[in-house]
C-alpha cells in the first residue's frame, strides 16, 4: 500500500510527511527539533509530559505527538504562549526529579537535560526548583539494572514498552496524583514480578530512572550474534580493552530487530569470567594439571593415533561455529576413520529430521520467523516460545495483539497461554492421539484442502484410515482434553489461513518422538498449510547452532548437506575432496555412544563442548560410562562436569573470540565475529581441532582462517554453496542457496518437496504410550521444563551472576491438589525418585501443572533432573525420552516405600 | 478464601469493565484486597495482574491490608480540618504506630481518614467501628485508644 503524502507548514518551513504521522514525527524527520520527553517513536503516544506543545494556525495550542498531521496545516513550535505552557510543564518535571547529574548515569545522554537546555532553564532556577532529596529507596532487586524512582518523570515509556512492545505488562502506574509511581503488582521489587529482565525499558527510558548495573560506556561495539539460542538475533557487544561490557540489539538484524531477551542483553558475563579455562590441563597422578599446549597437543595426539576406526567418537557442539563442526567431523571422518559422530541435537531434534525427511524431504523449520506476524491462526504444541525461544515468543504474543488467533497445546499452563485463544492442555505424551483426534475432526467436518492434497501429497487414503481409531471417547480419554475443546482447535486451524504450526521438544522427547513430528506435518499437509507465506512445520530449535551443527554432519549417517555416508556415489565424492578412504556405515548415536563405552567397543571420546554428564537422559549412567574409558578428551570453555572427568582438557575460545557461522532456526547462517582475544591461553576450537590433526601428521587441516573452512564447505556442500562471507556481510543468507546468484530460500517447498518424488508424504499412525506410564509405586509423570534466566546446563548461565538470583535453584511445579494429598508446603524440600535415581528439590505449589503431573528444569547440576529421567528411545530417531516418566514424591522424613 | 473467592467471581463475565464491581465485593467480603484475590481476578479477567494493582491503587476506596478489630477512622472533613484534624491524625499515627491505610501487627487497629462523617458539631472528631468519638484531644485520643502506655513512653 502506498502511503499517501501530506504537505504541511511548520515554522515557515514546507514539510512533507506520510499521512498517519503526528506533527511530532513530521517535524523531527524533516529536521525541526520539538522539545519531548514521553515520546519514543517504537511506542503509542501518551502525551503526559506536555513539552511538545505547539500552536496550529486557527486552533490554538495542541500536544504534537498526538496531533495527526493534515494537509494545508500551518504549525508553529515557538511563541509566548506556547514558551509558558513549555515552561511550567518543564518546571513541573525538575521539581520532581532527583537532579544530581554528575552522579548519574544518563549524564550526557538524558531527555531533561536537553529539553531544559532547550527551553532556556536557567543554572539558578534549576538549582532551586530541583528536588534535593532521593526520597524514595531504589530499587535494585534486578541483578542487571536499578530502577530509581527519585529520578522517574512518569513518562511511561517504559510501562508502554513492557506493554505493548514486550506484552509482559510487569509494571504499570500505581497509585493517583502526587503519590503516582511507576509500580509492579503490591509494589513489590522488580524481581519478585512478572518482569523477565529483558531490559528493553531500559534502553528506553529518557532519563536515569532505569539504568543498568555498573555501566561501562564501551570505547567500541562489534556486530555480531547471540550464541544462547536457536533464534540467533543479531546483536551489538561493546568492549573495554579485553572486557566485553555491553550488548545491545541490532536494529538492522531481520531476525530480532533490535529485541533482545534477558540472556541475549545480559548474558555476556560468562565471557570473561574469572572460572573459564585459561590453559589446557592434563591428569597426572589422578588430578588436572596445568600444561602447555604442545605437551597437550602431543599427548592427544600420541593417543588418538593409537585408535581407530570404532573404538573411537566424538561428540561434537551445537554451540560451535559451522566452520568447527564440518571439521570436527572431517577429523573423525577422515582422520578417525569413523562415523561415530554426533551432538546434542539428537537429545532435541532428531525426531525433527528423521521424521520431516520422511514426510517433507527436509527437516528444517519450513518457514521464516517474520511470517509469524502473518499467520492468521498459530498452533504452538510442545514449545514454551516465550521462556525457550523469547524473542520468537515476542513475535507471537505481537501477531495476536493484531488479530492472529493462538492456539497452544501443553501440558503445562505456560505464559504463553494468556494470549491463547484455545488451550489445550493434554497429558505427557498423548500428543500423537490430540492430533489425530484434531485431524479427524478436520476429516469428518471436510475442513481439509482436497486440491493441495490431490496434486502435492501421496498416501492420503492410507492415512486417513489410520484415523479410525481414534474416535471422541479414545482421544479424550488419553489426551484429558474435551472433545469439544479439540473440535474448536480443529476448526480454527483448520479454516483460519495462513495457520503456522510450532514445537519444540515437547514434541520430540519422546520415544514416539518421530510420530508426534509426522503429526504435525500431516496436520499442516492436510490443511494445505505447507510452502507457502506464513504457514509451515516449524520445529524451533534449542541451541544457537544446532541447525548449523546438523547441516555440517555432525550426526552419524550423513556429511554436510545431509549427503548419505551409505552412497556410495557421495561417500566417493568425499573420499576424493579429502584424500582418504571413509567407512561406508553409519556410525552410532549420541545414547548408543554410551552404551558402547559400557561395552568398552569405545574406548576413546573427544567431546566439544557438550556436557552429557548434567543433560543426559539417565545421568549417573553416562558418569559411570566416562569414568570407564581409556582416553577422554574434552575441549570446553569452563571445567565443567564432563570436563572434571577428562585425561585432558583444551580451552576453548568463547563465541566472542573467534570468528565464524552460525546457522538459525529458520536456516538462516550468519557471520559471528571475533570480539576480543581470546581469553588467556584458549584457542578457537576450529584451531585446536587443526592442531590435533596436523600433530598426528594428517593433511588437510592447514586452514588459516574460518573463511578458508567455509569456502571447503561451500564446494562439498550443495546447499550451503552460495553462502560466501562477502555475501553475508550484512545479512545472514537462508539455505539452501545453491549458487552465488541465489538469494536463499525464506520458504521451502513452495513448488515442490524435497522428497524423490517431488511429492510430500501423509504418514498413517498409531498411537503408542510412553515407554513409562505412572503406576502404584511411582503415581507421578514428571515432565521437564526450561527457564528463561538459564540455558540448558547452565555452563555459561549459571556463571552470570545474577542469573542465579533471578533463578537461584531448582523448584518441581506440583498441583495443588497433589501438594494438599501428599501434605507438602510450598517451598517445602521433597524427595522425588525414579527407578534410575532420586534428587532432593523444593516443592512450587502451581496451578500450571495438572494434577498427576510435575515438571522441573534440568538447568542445575546440584538438582540433577536427568538421574530421573528415561533414556528408552525413539526407535527411528534414537532420542530419549526426557519428556516423560514415572516418579514417586515423598517428604524426607516420611519412610521409603 | 478459595472458595468465598470463586463464589463472588462465578457471578461475573470477566469482562474488564466489571473490574471495579469485582474489588468492590471483593473488599466487601474481606474487609480489604487480599494480594491472592487481586491475582484471582487477574487471571479470571485476562488482564495483567500490573493493572488490577493499578485500578485498585487509583481509587482512594480500596484498601490492602486487612481491617484490625477496631477500625479507626478520622474525619478530615472541613469543619474537623478547621479545628485540627491533621494533628489528630498525627496523634493517632504516632499512639498505634501506623501510618494512614495501615494496620497494626497484631491485628488490632487500622486507620483510615474519611470525609464529613456527619458529626461536625463534635469536631474534630473519629471514628471507632462506627461509633463517633467527640472533642478529640490528646488525652481523649489516649484514652479512647487504650495506648496510655503507648503515650508516655
Ligand atoms: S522509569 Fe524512566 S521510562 Fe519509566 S516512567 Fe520513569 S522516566 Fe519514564
Ligand atoms: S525489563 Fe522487560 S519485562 Fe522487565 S519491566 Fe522492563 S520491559 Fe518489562
Ligand atoms: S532470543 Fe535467543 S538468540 Fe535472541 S537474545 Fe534471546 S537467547 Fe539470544
Ligand atoms: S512528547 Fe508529547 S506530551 Fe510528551
Ligand atoms: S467535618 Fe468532621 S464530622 Fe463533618
Amino acid at each position: 500500500m502506498v502511503q499517501d503524502k501530506i504537505t504541511l507548514t511548520i515554522d515557515h518551513t514546507e514539510v512533507v510527511a506520510d499521512s498517519g504521522a503526528t506533527i511530532l514525527e513530521a517535524a523531527l524527520a524533516g529536521g525541526i527539533y520539538i522539545p519531548h520527553l514521553c515520546y519514543h517513536p517504537d511506542l503509542e503516544p501518551a502525551g503526559v509530559c506536555r513539552l511538545c506543545m505547539v500552536e496550529i494556525e486557527g486552533r490554538g495550542l495542541t500536544i504534537a505527538c498526538r496531533a495527526p498531521v493534515a494537509e494545508g496545516l500551518v504549525v508553529r513550535t515557538e511563541s509566548p504562549e506556547i514558551d509558558k505552557v513549555r515552561r511550567v510543564a518543564m518546571e513541573l518535571l525538575i521539581a520532581n526529579h532527583h537532579v544530581d547529574c554528575l552522579a548519574c548515569g544518563q549524564d550526557g545522554n538524558c531527555a531533561i537535560q536537553k529539553t531544559s537546555a532547550y527551553i532556556g532553564i536557567s543554572e539558578e532556577r534549576l538549582d532551586a526548583l530541583r528536588k534535593r532529596e532521593a526520597s524514595s529507596p531504589i530499587d535494585t532487586s534486578n541483578p542487571f539494572f536499578d530502577r530509581d524512582p527519585n529520578k522517574c518523570v512518569l513518562c511511561g515509556i517504559c510501562i508502554r514498552t513492557c506493554v505493548e512492545l514486550q506484552r509482559v505488562s510487569a509494571i504499570d502506574f500505581a497509585f493517583r496524583g502526587p503519590e503516582t509511581i511507576v509500580g509492579t503488582f503490591a509494589n513489590r521489587p522488580l524481581a519478585e514480578s512478572r518482569c523477565e529482565s529483558c531490559g528493553e525499558c531500559v534502553v528506553r527510558c529518557p532519563v536515569g530512572a532505569l539504568l543498568p548495573k555498573k555501566f561501562q560506556q564501551p570505547a567500541r561495539e562489534v556486530r555480531t550474534v547471540c550464541t544462547y539460542c536457536g533464534v540467533g538475533c543479531g546483536l551489538y557487544l561493546g568492549v573495554r580493552g579485553d572486557t566485553v561490557v555491553s550488548a545491545r540489539g541490532d536494529d538492522d538484524s531481520p531476525v530480532n530487530k533490535g529485541s533482545l531477551c534477558v540472556k541475549g542483553r545480559f548474558g555476556f558475563k560468562f565471557i570473561n569470567h574469572p572460572d573459564r579455562l585459561t590453559a589446557p590441563l592434563i591428569r597426572k597422578d589422578g588430578t588436572l594439571t596445568e600444561a602447555t599446549w604442545d605437551e597437550a597437543l602431543q599427548l592427544v595426539a600420541d593417543k588418538l593415533s593409537t585408535y581407530h576406526g570404532d573404538q573411537f567418537a566424538t561428540l561434537s557442539s551445537a554451540k560451535c561455529t559451522n566452520e568447527e563442526n564440518y571439521l570436527i567431523q572431517k577429523f573423525t571422518r577422515a582422520v578417525m576413520g569413523t562415523n561415530n559422530i554426533d551432538h546434542c541435537a539428537r537429545l532435541c531434534h532428531a525426531p525433527t529430521v528423521a521424521g520431516l525427511v520422511q514426510s517433507l524431504g527436509s527437516g528444517a523449520m519450513t518457514n521464516s520467523i517474520n511470517e509469524v506476524m502473518g499467520a492468521a491462526c498459530i498452533l504452538a504444541v510442545g514449545t514454551n516460545t516465550t521462556a525457550a525461544h523469547p524473542v520468537i515468543g515476542l513475535q507471537m504474543k505481537k501477531a495476536v495483539a493484531r488479530g492472529t488467533k493462538l492456539i497452544v497445546a501443553n501440558p503445562k499452563e505456560i505464559d504463553l497461554c494468556r494470549f491463547a485463544h484455545l488451550f489445550l492442555q493434554h497429558r505427557p505424551g498423548s500428543d500423537v492421539a490430540l492430533l489425530m483426534g484434531i485431524m479427524r475432526v478436520i476429516v469428518d467436518e471436510g475442513l481439509f484442502d482436497k486440491a493441495f492434497i490431490d496434486e502435492r501429497c501421496e498416501n492420503f487414503e492410507a492415512f486417513k484410515a489410520s484415523l479410525d481409531d481414534f474416535d471422541p471417547q479414545f482421544v479424550s480419554q488419553t489426551t484429558g482434553v474435551p472433545w469439544e475443546k479439540i473440535q474448536q482447535a480443529a476448526r480454527l486451524y483448520a479454516t483460519e489461513k495462513p495457520a503456522s504450526l510450532f514445537y519444540a521438544m515437547g514434541i520430540t522427547q519422546h520415544t514416539h518422538g518421530t510420530d508426534n513430528v509426522l503429526a504435525t506435518s500431516n496436520l499442516a499437509l492436510l490443511t494445505g498449510n505447507v510452502g507457502k507465506p506464513s504457514t509451515g512445520v516449524n520445529p524451533l530449535r534449542g541451541q544457537n547452532n544446532v541447525q548449523g551443527a546438523c547441516d555440517m554432519g555432525a550426526l552419524p549417517n550423513v556429511y554436510p548437506g545431509y549427503q548419505r555416508v551409505d552412497n556410495d556415489e557421495i561417500r566417493a565424492k568425499f573420499e576424493k575432496a579429502w584424500a582418504c578412504s571413509l567407512p561406508a556405515g553409519a556410525g552410532v548415536t549420541h545414547v548408543e555412544i554410551f552404551d558402547d563405552i559400557e561395552r568398552k567397543t569405545i574406548k576413546a571420546l573427544y567431546i566439544v563442548g557438550e556436557n552429557p554428564a548434567v543433560s543426559e537422559a539417565n545421568s549417573s549412567h553416562v558418569v559411570d560410562a566416562l569414568k570407564t574409558l581409556e582416553f577422554l578428551v574434552v575441549q570446553d570453555i569452563f571445567l565443567s562436569e564432563t570436563a572434571e572427568l577428562a585425561h585432558v582438557v583444551l580451552p576453548a575460545a568463547s563465541f566472542a573470540e573467534k570468528n565464524g557461522t552460525f546457522t538459525n532456526t529458520e536456516r538462516r547462517v550468519q557471520r559471528v565475529r571475533q570480539v576480543i582475544q581470546p581469553v588467556g591461553q584458549s584457542r578457537p576450537d576450529w584451531r585446536i581441532t587443526c592442531q590435533i590433526a596436523q600433530e598426528m601428521g594428517k593433511s588437510g587441516f592447514d586452514f588459516a582462517s574460518p573463511e578458508d573452512i567455509q569456502d571447503e564447505i561451500r564446494s562439498l556442500t550443495p546447499s550451503y554453496q552460495g553462502i560466501t562471507y562477502d555475501r553475508i556481510e550484512q545479512e545472514g543468507l537462508q539455505w539452501p542457496c545453491p549458487s552465488a546468484d541465489h538469494g536463499g530460500t525464506a520458504i521451502l517447498h513452495t513448488e515442490r518437496f524435497a522428497t524423490k518424488s517431488g511429492k510430500a508424504s501423509f504418514v498413517p499412525l498409531t498411537y503408542r504410550p510412553s515407554a513409562e506410564v505412572p503406576d502404584k509405586q511411582y503415581p507421578f509423570i514428571l515432565t521437564t521444563d526450561r527457564s528463561i534466566f538459564h540455558f540448558h546446563t547452565g555452563t555459561m548461565t549459571r556463571n552470570v551472576q545474577g542469573m542465579d538470583v533471578l533463578n537461584g535453584q531448582e523448584l518441581l511445579d506440583i498441583n495443588p491438589a497433589d501438594a494438599l494429598s501428599l501434605e507438602i508446603d510450598n517451598g517445602a524440600t521433597v524427595e522425588v525418585s525414579s527407578r534410575r535415581g532420586r534428587v532432593s528439590v523444593r516443592a512450587h505449589i502451581t496451578e500450571a501443572c495438572l494434577p498427576g503431573v510435575v515438571s522441573m528444569t534440568f538447568h542445575f547440576s546440584e538438582t540433577p533432573t536427568n538421574v530421573l529421567t528415561n533414556s528408552a528411545l525413539d526407535p527411528v530417531a534414537k532420542i530419549p525420552e526426557t519428556k516423560v516418566c514415572a516418579v514417586q514424591i515423598e517428604k524426607p522424613d516420611s519412610p521409603a516405600g | 478464601m478459595e472458595e468465598r473467592l470463586s463464589s463472588i467471581l462465578s457471578s461475573y463475565e470477566g469482562k474488564r469493565e466489571e473490574l471495579i464491581p469485582i474489588l468492590q465485593q471483593i473488599q466487601g467480603e474481606f474487609g480489604y484486597l487480599p494480594e491472592q484475590a487481586m491475582l484471582e481476578i487477574a487471571r479470571f479477567a485476562r488482564v495483567p495482574e500490573s493493572s488490577v494493582y493499578a485500578i485498585a491503587t487509583f481509587y482512594t476506596q480500596f484498601r490492602f491490608t486487612p481491617i484490625g478489630k477496631k477500625h479507626v477512622m478520622v474525619c478530615r472533613g472541613t469543619a474537623c480540618y478547621v479545628r485540627g484534624a491533621s494533628r489528630v491524625l498525627e496523634t493517632v499515627e504516632e499512639l498505634l504506630g501506623i501510618k494512614e491505610g495501615e494496620t497494626t501487627e497484631d491485628m488490632e487497629y487500622s486507620l483510615e481518614t474519611v470525609a464529613c462523617i456527619g458529626a461536625c458539631g463534635l469536631s474534630p472528631c473519629i471514628m471507632i467501628n462506627k461509633k463517633v468519638e467527640a472533642k478529640m484531644t490528646r488525652k481523649r485520643l489516649t484514652d479512647v485508644l487504650g495506648k496510655g502506655e503507648a503515650a508516655e513512653a
